[in-house]
């Protein structure tokens, strides 16, 4: 299908337990936190999430939803620890493949090339390799070297934010920084993306903007327009994180610290409740870019 | 001009770590390492690249805290699938961090501490790029308090950082790029010249003995031959402080912002 809209219900209603999915952005940075919240008010439970973490994953395992986390951090940044993950975590019962950020990115690469996985120094001489059961080989040219195989990373959804896009899935992803955004969706057998404007046909209305199509249309598959649907992470150029929610949000994993007790004020009912309750798009729209 | 602080003496010590480093990327995690980059790009190694704490190079760096957010003036361009690209798995990049626990090989833990790596007794970070980092390109770290809860007795709960741990060496690995340069504490500054790598003390802070930082850390250390102590910044190098840290950070990062030579308390 060329016409790739559809509601976030629609994306989420194609994530079945037990699956593997990628969430885009980095900490409290570009994440598609309306997919996320339309998760968490699904069914859905024992999946394994693949991050560089912040309250997407925190969310996701404070609501029961997490069998499996893979990551190399999960951090709110000015909120170094990310309490629901913590609390998760020091709970058991949480799976999790730890490896380094750089990994992470090889991992992902090698699923996007279809490849078992892809050799590296990173690992050697630290913890990671025996607890994540990372296997080494041995280089088959004349240098011999022994290096970890870091094995691919396949997604079966990948979950992703982006500014702008049409209706065909062509993408426009701005801000100073696009983290892993695009392997996450080469990476995963289907990619869906939400976006803070979506218009008819983007080589009408933006076509000096192409250089910033981060990746082919042929790697999504469904596209849903949620302004502010990255609260309460940062979108730049359109909005900063939500510092004041995310403090609440660490706040509460501490009193009462049990998520039933707090899920409407993070979840709500609806995307349009949420907004409501967190000061309508407007308010979203004027949350200043951090500075660093 | 006021005394110079035990801060301003750290970031001092902390520049010093990037003397001569040549064109890389010098990192400095938190407020007084990255003060301590940008005090050496200013004075002996204005080779040195950095960025903006985001993803932009600058030739100038850019002061902590509140500011307009335009002030960054970009020179290059290094967001993060960059950085493993061109910064950290190419060696052109000197990190300074604090990571949590620190052994006496040099290995360092960022995940988590006690229990066990399925239930932790407490959850922290994750291992970060530390594995990449400490395997590729230098490394130095910048701790405000000297405790035996940072440098412990044995090896830390989880190696997040390659260190010269012997038993941690694969057969036919190449380790050659781990390569720790310098640890910064509020009562001295260490490198890894003792024999096998062991940390040794290069430079005490004023009024600090020997004795006291052993006594504050978990593991034997050893004492240079030519221990120093530690310069106290002059009034010129206290101003170039005083324009990357215009809030005055710093400040806040040792308990009750001791005097450069009230170390010994």
């Amino acid at each position: 299908m060329l016409d790739k809209r559809m509601t976030a219900a629609d994306i989420v209603g194609q994530i079945e337990s037990g699956m593997t999915i990628g969430i885009g952005g980095w900490g409290p940075r570009r994440k598609p936190m309306a997919l996320v919240r339309e998760l968490l008010r699904s069914d859905v439970t024992d999946l394994t999430v693949v991050a560089y973490g912040g309250a997407d994953v925190g969310m996701l395992c404070a609501a029961g939803k997490v069998k499996k986390v893979i990551f190399a951090f999960v951090s709110l940044d000015a909120i170094p620890l990310e309490p629901w993950f913590r609390k998760a975590r020091e709970a058991g019962g949480i799976d999790v493949l730890e490896m380094d950020e750089g990994m992470f990115q090889w991992g992902l690469k090698a699923a996007a090339f279809d490849l078992p996985f892809l050799p590296t120094r990173v690992g050697l001489g630290t913890d990671l390799a025996e607890l994540g059961g990372f296997k080494t080989i041995t280089s088959p040219y004349a240098d011999g070297e022994t290096l970890i195989a870091m094995p691919a990373i396949p997604l079966d959804i990948a979950l992703i934010h982006v500014n702008r896009s049409d209706w065909r899935g062509n993408v426009q992803v701005f801000g100073p920084d696009v983290y892993y955004d695009e392997w996450f969706a080469k990476a995963a057998k289907r990619a869906f993306v939400s976006c803070e404007e979506l218009v008819d046909r983007i080589e009408d209305h933006y076509p000096d903007d192409a250089q910033s199509n981060l990746f082919e249309r042929c790697f999504v598959t469904g596209v849903v327009e949620v302004p502010g649907g990255a609260h309460p992470t940062s979108m730049p150029p359109h909005y900063g994180w939500d510092m004041a929610a995310l403090k609440q949000y660490a706040a509460a994993a501490r009193e009462p610290g049990d998520w039933t007790s707090v899920a409407d004020q993070f979840v709500d009912e609806s995307e349009d409740a949420y907004m409501k309750r967190n000061g309508g798009w407007e308010a979203v729209a004027k949350l200043p870019l951090p500075i660093f | 001009m006021a005394e110079a602080t035990l801060a301003e003496l750290c970031i001092l010590a902390a520049s010093e770590a990037f003397r001569g480093n040549g064109e890389i990327v010098a990192t400095g995690v938190g407020p007084v390492p990255r003060t301590a980059a940008g005090l050496a790009k200013l004075t002996h190694t204005p080779e040195l690249m950095m960025t903006d704490g985001e993803c932009y190079l600058v030739e100038q760096p850019v002061p902590i805290g509140p500011r307009a957010y335009d002030d960054r003036k970009p020179a290059g361009y290094l967001p993060f699938s960059r950085f493993f690209d061109s910064a950290v798995w190419t060696r052109r990049r000197h990190a300074m961090v604090t990571p949590t626990q620190l052994d006496r090989f040099g290995q360092i833990n960022l995940s988590y501490m006690g229990g066990t790596h399925a239930q932790p007794k407490v959850q922290m970070l994750g291992v970060r790029g530390f594995p990449g980092n400490s395997i590729y390109h230098p490394n130095s770290f910048f701790f405000p308090v000297h405790s035996k809860r940072v440098f412990v007795e044995g090896e830390v709960d989880m190696i997040s950082g390659a260190g010269y741990n012997p038993a941690k060496r694969k057969a036919g690995g190449n380790f050659s790029g781990i390569d720790l340069r310098r640890i910064v504490t509020n009562l001295c500054v260490m490198d890894f010249g003792g024999a096998d790598n062991a940390v040794r003390v290069i430079s005490l802070h004023p009024g600090v003995t020997f004795d006291q930082v052993q006594d504050a850390t978990g593991f034997e250390l050893e004492l240079a031959d030519d221990v120093a102590q530690t310069p106290v910044p002059d009034a010129e190098t206290l101003a170039i402080i005083a324009t990357l840290d215009p809030h005055n950070v710093r400040s806040k990062v040792i308990k009750d912002n001791p005097p450069a030579t009230g170390a010994a308390g």
